[in-house]
C-alpha cells in the first residue's frame, strides 16, 4: 500500500465540558474517497474542521506525510494550502470576481505568476462548467453555481486531499445534482477526498470507504456496500433505516 | 459697485458676498483642506488601530507576542477613550498651547488644526473599523484560511476591502462632521471659514447676514462631499450585471453541468 497522506491519531475536541470528538482514528491513502455520515451533532463537521485546523483539536495527532501538524513548530498555513476545503456555505470572497476567487490563492499563497494562475483557473472553471462566469461576482450567482466555483477555487490550489463539509446542504434541491456531478467527476479522476454528507445514495455510490459517526466516535466503518447493505452496529442500522425509508 | 451698506437683508448679504467673497473663499478652502486631510489621516490611524484591535491571540502564540499585542491594545484603548471623551475644541487648546508654553517648537495653526482633526477622527474611526472588521462574515476568514492564507493576507485581500466598503457611510459621516467641526479651530486662530465669518460680521455688525453666507458655504461643501462619496460607494460595488465570457447564448445557464462527451443533437447515433 502506498504512503498515507493523513493519519488521524486519537483526535479529540471539546468545547468547554462538551466532548464533541472522542479518540478518532483513521488513515487516508492517496485515491481514498471517504464519506462520513451520521446524525446532526455527531461531530462530522467538527472532525473535518479539525483536520484542516480551522478548529484546533484538544488532543491527539494529525500526521501529514509523517509530520504532526499540531506541533507548534509546524506551519499550519502551509499545510492548509495542501488540504482543500469546500464549505457548506461556499465562503467565496464577496469582494472578488469568480476568476479572482480562483487565482488569488495561486498567486498570493503559492506565489505562482499571474498567467499560470489564470490558465489554471480557466481549466478548473471549465471543468465545473463555470468558465462563462469569470467576470461575475459571487452575489450574482445561484447557490449551485457558487459551490461549483468554490470547488474550482479549491482545485486551483492542487491539493493533496479535498475536504467537503456538507457541500449540498445549503442548496435548493434542484441544484444538488449539478454539484454532486462535479464531485463524481473528481472521484473518477482519482482525487483524494473526505466528504461529509447527508446524501446517502451519493455517499454509497461515490466513496471507497464509509465512516459512520455517532456521539463523537467512529461507530462503524467499512466499504460502502458493507455499511449501507449490511450494517453491524445497531445505531448505524437505526440511522440508515430513517434515511432509506424516506 | 456701491460702497454704502444697503438697508435690506438681501442687499446686505449681496454686499458682503461682493466685498468679502475672497475672504469667505479662502476660509472655505482652508476648511476643506483641514477636513479632507484630517479625515484621510484619521482614517489611516483608525484602520491601523482597528486592525491591531482585532489581531487574534490564542494560547498557542508565544508569550512575548501575546504580551505585545495586549500592550498595544491597552495603549490604543486609552487613546480612543481620551480622544472620544474630550471635546475637539479642548484638544486643540491643549495641543497648540502645550507646544507653545512648554517647547520651543511653534506649529503653524493650520498644521495644529490638521493634527488635532486627524487624531480626533482616528479615535472614532478605530472603533468604526473594529466594527467593520467584525461585520464581515466569519466564513470569509475561513475561506481564506482554508486556501492557506496567513492572517495578514486574509486581512489585506479579503477582510479589509469588505470592511472598508461596509464603513464607507461612516467615513462619509466623519468627513461631513469634520467639515463642520473645523469651526472650533477658530479658538487657536486657524483662519478657516468660521474665523472669516466672525471677522466680517464684526466689521459691519452684520452677524446674521455674514453667517447666512457662512452656512450656505458649509451646506454646499457637505452636500457635494456626501454626493461624491455615494458615487465612490457605487464604484466600489461594481457593475450590477456581468458579461458572460462566451459567444454561445444558450451555453451554461444556471443548473447546467457541462459533460465532456455528451452527445449533441445531430450527432450520428
Amino acid at each position: 500500500m502506498s504512503e498515507a497522506i493523513l493519519e488521524i491519531r486519537h483526535l479529540q475536541k471539546s468545547f468547554g465540558k462538551n466532548n464533541v470528538l472522542k479518540d478518532i482514528d483513521f488513515t487516508i491513502y492517496p485515491g481514498d474517497i471517504t464519506s462520513i455520515i451520521g446524525a446532526s451533532g455527531s461531530g462530522k463537521s467538527t472532525l473535518l474542521r479539525c483536520i484542516n485546523v480551522l478548529e484546533r483539536p484538544s488532543g491527539g495527532e494529525i500526521l501529514h506525510n509523517g509530520l504532526n501538524i499540531l506541533d507548534k513548530a509546524n506551519n499550519v498555513t502551509a499545510y492548509r494550502a495542501k488540504v482543500g476545503m469546500v464549505f457548506q456555505s461556499f465562503n467565496l470572497f464577496d469582494n472578488m470576481s469568480v476568476l479572482d476567487n480562483c487565482t488569488i490563492g495561486v498567486t498570493k499563497v503559492l506565489k505562482k505568476d499571474k498567467n499560470y494562475a489564470h490558465e489554471l483557473a480557466l481549466r478548473y472553471l471549465t471543468q465545473v462548467g463555470m468558465e462563462p462566469y469569470i467576470n461575475a461576482r459571487p452575489k450574482q450567482l445561484s447557490g449551485g453555481q457558487k459551490q461549483r466555483v468554490a470547488i474550482a477555487r479549491a482545485l486551483c490550489m492542487q491539493p493533496e486531499v479535498l475536504l467537503f463539509d456538507e457541500p449540498t446542504s445549503a442548496l435548493d434541491p434542484e441544484m444538488v445534482g449539478e454539484v454532486l456531478d462535479v464531485i463524481r467527476t473528481l472521484a473518477q479522476e482519482g482525487m483524494t477526498m473526505i466528504i461529509v454528507t447527508h446524501e446517502m445514495a451519493f455517499a454509497r455510490d461515490v466513496s471507497t470507504r464509509t465512516i459512520f459517526m455517532d456521539k463523537g466516535v467512529i461507530a462503524e466503518e467499512g466499504s460502502p456496500q458493507q455499511i449501507f447493505t449490511n450494517p453491524q452496529n445497531p445505531r448505524t442500522k437505526e440511522f440508515l433505516s430513517r434515511f432509506m425509508n424516506n | 459697485m456701491t460702497s454704502v451698506l444697503p438697508e435690506s437683508f438681501i442687499g446686505k448679504v449681496l454686499y458682503l458676498a461682493d466685498h468679502y467673497g475672497s475672504a469667505y473663499l479662502a476660509g472655505a478652502k482652508l476648511t476643506l483642506l483641514i477636513a479632507l486631510v484630517g479625515t484621510a489621516f484619521g482614517c489611516l490611524i483608525g484602520f491601523v488601530c482597528g486592525i491591531v484591535q482585532t489581531i487574534p491571540v490564542s494560547k498557542n502564540d508565544s508569550a512575548p507576542k501575546r504580551f505585545f499585542v495586549k500592550l498595544a491594545k491597552l495603549v490604543l484603548n486609552v487613546y480612543v477613550e481620551f480622544f472620544r471623551g474630550t471635546p475637539m475644541m479642548v484638544q486643540a487648546m491643549l495641543f497648540y498651547y502645550g507646544f507653545i508654553q512648554y517647547t520651543s517648537y511653534r506649529p503653524t495653526t493650520t498644521l495644529a488644526g490638521i493634527v488635532v482633526v486627524s487624531i480626533n477622527t482616528g479615535a472614532y474611526m478605530a472603533e468604526t473599523m473594529r466594527g467593520g472588521i467584525f461585520s464581515v462574515d466569519k466564513g470569509q476568514t475561513e475561506g481564506a484560511k482554508a486556501i492557506g492564507m496567513t492572517h495578514f493576507q486574509t486581512m489585506l485581500y479579503v477582510i479589509l476591502p469588505q470592511a472598508i466598503r461596509n464603513i464607507m457611510p461612516q467615513i462619509g459621516n466623519n468627513l461631513i462632521i469634520n467639515i463642520k467641526d473645523t469651526s472650533v479651530l477658530s479658538v487657536i486662530s486657524v483662519c478657516e471659514l468660521m474665523y472669516h465669518g466672525k471677522a466680517v460680521a464684526g466689521t459691519y455688525y452684520t452677524t446674521f447676514e455674514s453667517f447666512t453666507i457662512v452656512s450656505l458655504i458649509y451646506l454646499t461643501l457637505t452636500f457635494v462631499c456626501s454626493r461624491l462619496l455615494r458615487l465612490m460607494e457605487k464604484h466600489i460595488d461594481g457593475a450590477d450585471s456581468y458579461d458572460l465570457a462566451t459567444t454561445d447564448t444558450l451555453a451554461h445557464t444556471s443548473g447546467m453541468v457541462k459533460y465532456p462527451n455528451e452527445p449533441k443533437d445531430g450527432d450520428p447515433a
